[in-house]
């Protein structure tokens, strides 16, 4: 679905991303772990248009990504749920969500709308809070909201940025368990997360992100039981 | 007071502040996609009125209203993709002190063009002496005019803000502009529109208002520093409380004039504005939930 070949990033004279290459296919979790700096949210960004790659391929299902705006990019079906929700604050939940959906139905409410039930019936508390102005919702249910709202423009691919940042543990694991279940419904989900341990558990196949390069990579099993990955990022000593 | 000289000052502060009000109006629909203030505001209503007077005299009144709304929503664009567009991310203090420079620009250019002269269009109904009377008031029916085309434009610019696609992508660029380009919506054509919008309807309400308060090359500043007090007074990014506010503030200036000498009127207006911003700084209407969520 998704596949990168020796993406560089800069921001201007720094270079952040260093010859990364990675792929997603349909069905998938694939999660992107790795310490602060690394360059998990670079990658997103410059996945989705955010930021331009100075050298490098990348395709999303035969679609050529590098030139494309952000806006032509979320129109092929590759959404960004972005760090920190970044929820329209001063717009209530239900705008919010058909905002969402526009990329795809804007000409056709009837399927905009019957896509709206099904995110009611996914994050049911959004339904309930229907009219509430989306700023002053918890974080939990702005993080809602976020997945939500991109999921309204049915991707082929969704990407998560980072979606356990500030949350409770139980508002983290009913996160996950939606996570999961998108997977289940048939979603390609791209997940970024510091939370290694929680991201490995529910991925099919991780990558690790150290300095712009990715270090290690695998089905996600393997991960969890690699030593160098327990150690930096698990926090566990290896036996 | 008398009954007659009350209704006098009530109707000429109604029809200022209805002026005022579409003044605001145009001040909240750029500061409802983009986050700025575009002070540049006053000047479209100069140039409305200025081109419509020229082309009225080559074609009919309606005509040359309309030519000079379309003319402006043009230079509104123009301005716009000239300044703004090309700008990498601008902060929103940037955004504002270009559009002060535009302001400046425009009324230069105004200067060139149509000379210090005060002009005004002809009326729309009947002549300057022609009035309605009402509660004892002579009143211009001019007036109806400004005051029916200022009910519409907030009608329908509500409508369109709250149930149109295009007016929601409006309001989410301004809420978060890098979200609402996640969602595949061209936040820099939303911005482009609303310079457009708030241009034509500028324009309009410098025409219409023309005939009362005559136009010149520099009643674009007067005329921001009240709008401005009134998107303030009424809330900002809400043309119901602009109308509110827009209202008030020209009865107050009105009445002022029984209490104290004419020239302090300009500073009512500033007075209102500092109290409100110490006082209310999210409006009379304005709300604070909302006003605490918004970054300006």
């Amino acid at each position: 679905m998704l596949k990168i070949k020796n993406i560089e990033t800069a921001y201007g004279n720094l270079k952040v991303l260093r010859r990364i290459s990675m792929h997603v296919d349909p069905g998938e979790i694939v999660t992107i772990i790795g310490a602060n700096g690394a360059g998990k949210t670079t990658l997103l960004h410059t996945i989705c248009g955010l930021l331009k790659p100075r050298a490098g391929e990348m395709v999303l299902q035969g679609n050529d990504l590098c030139r494309l705006s952000p806006e032509k990019i979320v129109k092929l079906g590759c959404s960004l749920v972005p760090e920190g929700r970044q929820v329209f604050a001063t717009m209530n939940v239900r705008e919010n969500l058909i905002l969402g959906a526009y990329v795809r139905y804007k000409k056709d409410k009837k399927k905009a709308l019957a896509e709206l039930d099904k995110i009611f019936a996914l994050f049911p508390v959004l339904k309930e809070r229907e009219n509430q102005l989306a700023g002053t919702l918890s974080g939990g249910e702005q993080q809602m909201l976020a997945m939500g709202r991109s999921l309204m423009a049915k991707p082929a691919l969704i990407m998560m940025d980072e979606p356990s940042t500030g949350l409770a543990p139980l508002i983290v694991k009913n996160i996950f368990e939606i996570i999961v279940k998108l997977k289940e419904s048939g979603n390609t989900v791209l997940l970024v997360e510091q939370n290694a341990k929680a991201a490995l558990a529910i991925a099919d196949r991780g990558y690790v992100l150290e300095t712009g390069k990715i270090i290690v990579q695998g089905p996600a099993e393997d991960l969890l039981a690699n030593n160098d990955v327990q150690r930096a990022y698990l926090g566990r000593e290896a036996v | 007071m008398s009954l007659e000289l009350f209704s006098q000052y009530l109707f000429a502060g109604i029809s200022y502040g209805i002026i005022y009000a579409i003044v605001a109006i145009g001040f909240n629909i750029i500061y409802n996609t983009t986050g700025v203030i575009n002070f540049a505001q006053g000047e479209f209503l100069m140039l409305g009125g200025m081109i419509a007077i020229t082309c009225n005299q080559f074609m009919p009144l309606p005509a040359a209203i309309i030519l000079a709304v379309l003319l402006t929503m043009l230079i509104g664009a123009a301005i716009e993709m000239i300044f703004i567009r090309w700008l990498d991310n601008p902060s929103v203090l940037r955004v504002i002190i270009i559009t002060i420079g535009i302001s400046i620009l425009i009324r230069e250019v105004a200067l060139h063009i149509w000379g210090e002269n005060v002009r005004a269009l002809p009326y729309f109904y009947g002549n300057e002496i022609t009035s309605v009377n009402i509660l004892g008031a002579n009143v211009s029916p001019q007036i109806f005019f400004v005051i029916g085309l200022c009910s519409i434009i907030v009608i329908i610019l509500s409508l369109f803000f709250h149930y149109t696609s295009t007016g929601m992508e409006m309001r989410a660029c301004a809420s978060n502009r890098r979200a609402a380009t996640l969602c595949g919506i061209n936040a820099k054509n939303m911005v482009t529109l609303s310079f457009m919008l708030s241009a034509g309807i500028g324009a309009l309400a410098g025409a219409v208002m023309s005939p009362i308060t005559y136009t010149q090359y520099d009643i674009g500043t007067g005329l921001a520093i009240k709008g401005f007090t009134v998107a303030i007074f009424g809330g900002l990014g809400n043309s119901f409380a602009a109308v509110v506010a827009g209202l008030l503030l020209g009865i107050i200036e009105a009445f002022s004039i029984s209490v104290v000498p004419l020239a302090y009127q300009d500073a009512i207006s500033i007075a209102i504005l500092l109290l409100i911003l110490f006082i209310r700084p999210h409006g009379i209407l304005g709300s604070k939930d909302t006003a605490s969520l918004k970054e300006f």
